[in-house]
């Protein structure tokens, strides 16, 4: 299936979590968040959370600003 | 602690919080912040780049000093909300400086969108430090739905311009319940050290600090800026007056 990841097109397999996901992005979990058509996922769903097809995921992290 | 800074449920000996925003480096970065003695400091919340980290949670847990995720460039209330959710995600914390600007040259805060979302979110648990106006109306306003302090501007983000209106920094402190923050217009070190005489329980500065051109240096100099401010607060200045008045005796 495809998802956009921050604005871009990917494929991803078909049922794919947010922590496969994040693994098949090469992304560790350790300070991201993740939201998937707007919503975050609290990090105890991402094992469970199941990635929909055309899905827009945001997937973010802590930078210097401020 | 002596003569901590209280902000909800938690007690910072420094009062100077810092952001991380325009260092040329992280090294740089480390060693202005570990002159600055901050011990709660800013970061933004933005789209991963795939290649790894950015490395600023690193070195702010490196330095033992506590992360505050900001909302910057955030523009709506909804926005400001959902940012402030991916943070606490993020950084697993429910502490969160909320930035709602209403456009990109003026930086200034959009005090409709702001109090919009600082209602939700202190009803979502979060503590809430907002980024504000030099209005003391708003400041009340922002301290009555809950926040756990306030952050008004000394002048527009980046300028270097100071405190523009001393006088209503002073309406503010006069009336507020809640620890006043005074936030960005910070040029130099005796900016820093007027908020503190003002009344304000501490300081938060990044670009004064970190596009110095000595950052390491000029993160000592607000240090010392904040405690000579805060010091000179509490020691009760002679009043102004028009005419000279000696101080040796006349014979």
């Amino acid at each position: 299936m495809n998802v956009r990841v921050n604005g871009t097109e990917r494929e991803v397999p078909d049922g794919a979590t947010v922590t496969e996901l994040l693994a098949a992005l090469g992304v560790a979990a350790k300070g991201v968040a993740v939201a998937v058509d707007g919503q975050v996922v609290v990090r105890t769903e991402h094992d469970t959370k199941v990635v929909p097809d055309d899905a827009d995921v945001e997937v973010l992290t802590a930078v210097q600003g401020g | 602690m002596d003569d901590p800074l209280v902000i909800g449920d938690r007690q910072y000996s420094s009062r100077l919080i810092m952001g991380t925003g325009g260092a040329a480096n992280l090294a740089v970065l480390e060693r202005a912040l570990t002159a600055s003695g901050t011990e709660l400091t800013t970061v933004s919340i933005r789209r991963v780049d795939t290649q790894g980290g950015t490395g600023v949670l690193e070195v702010l847990e490196r330095l033992g000093i506590d992360p505050l995720p900001n909302t910057a460039g955030c523009r709506t209330a909804g926005e400001a909300v959902l940012t402030a959710r991916l943070a606490r995600e993020a950084l697993g914390t429910s502490w969160v400086k909320l930035e709602v600007v209403a456009d990109d040259r003026t930086l200034l805060p959009d005090p409709v969108e702001l109090l919009e979302a600082a209602a939700t979110l202190v009803d979502d648990g979060f503590t809430v430090l907002p980024y504000t106006n030099d209005d003391p109306v708003l400041a009340l306003r922002l301290e009555e739905l809950g926040c756990a302090a306030v952050m008004p501007l000394g002048s527009p983000i980046g300028t270097g311009l100071g405190i523009r209106n001393p006088h209503n920094i002073e309406l503010i402190v006069k009336r507020a319940g809640v620890p006043v923050i005074l936030d960005a217009g910070i040029g130099t070190a005796s900016d820093a050290a007027l908020a503190m005489e003002l009344g304000c329980s501490g300081v938060m500065l990044a670009t004064a600090v970190t596009r110095a051109t000595d950052p390491e240096a000029m993160a000592s100099a607000m240090r010392h800026g904040v405690t000579a401010g805060r010091l000179a607060h509490g020691a009760g200045r002679v009043p102004q007056r028009f005419w000279a008045q000696a101080s040796s005796p006349p014979r």
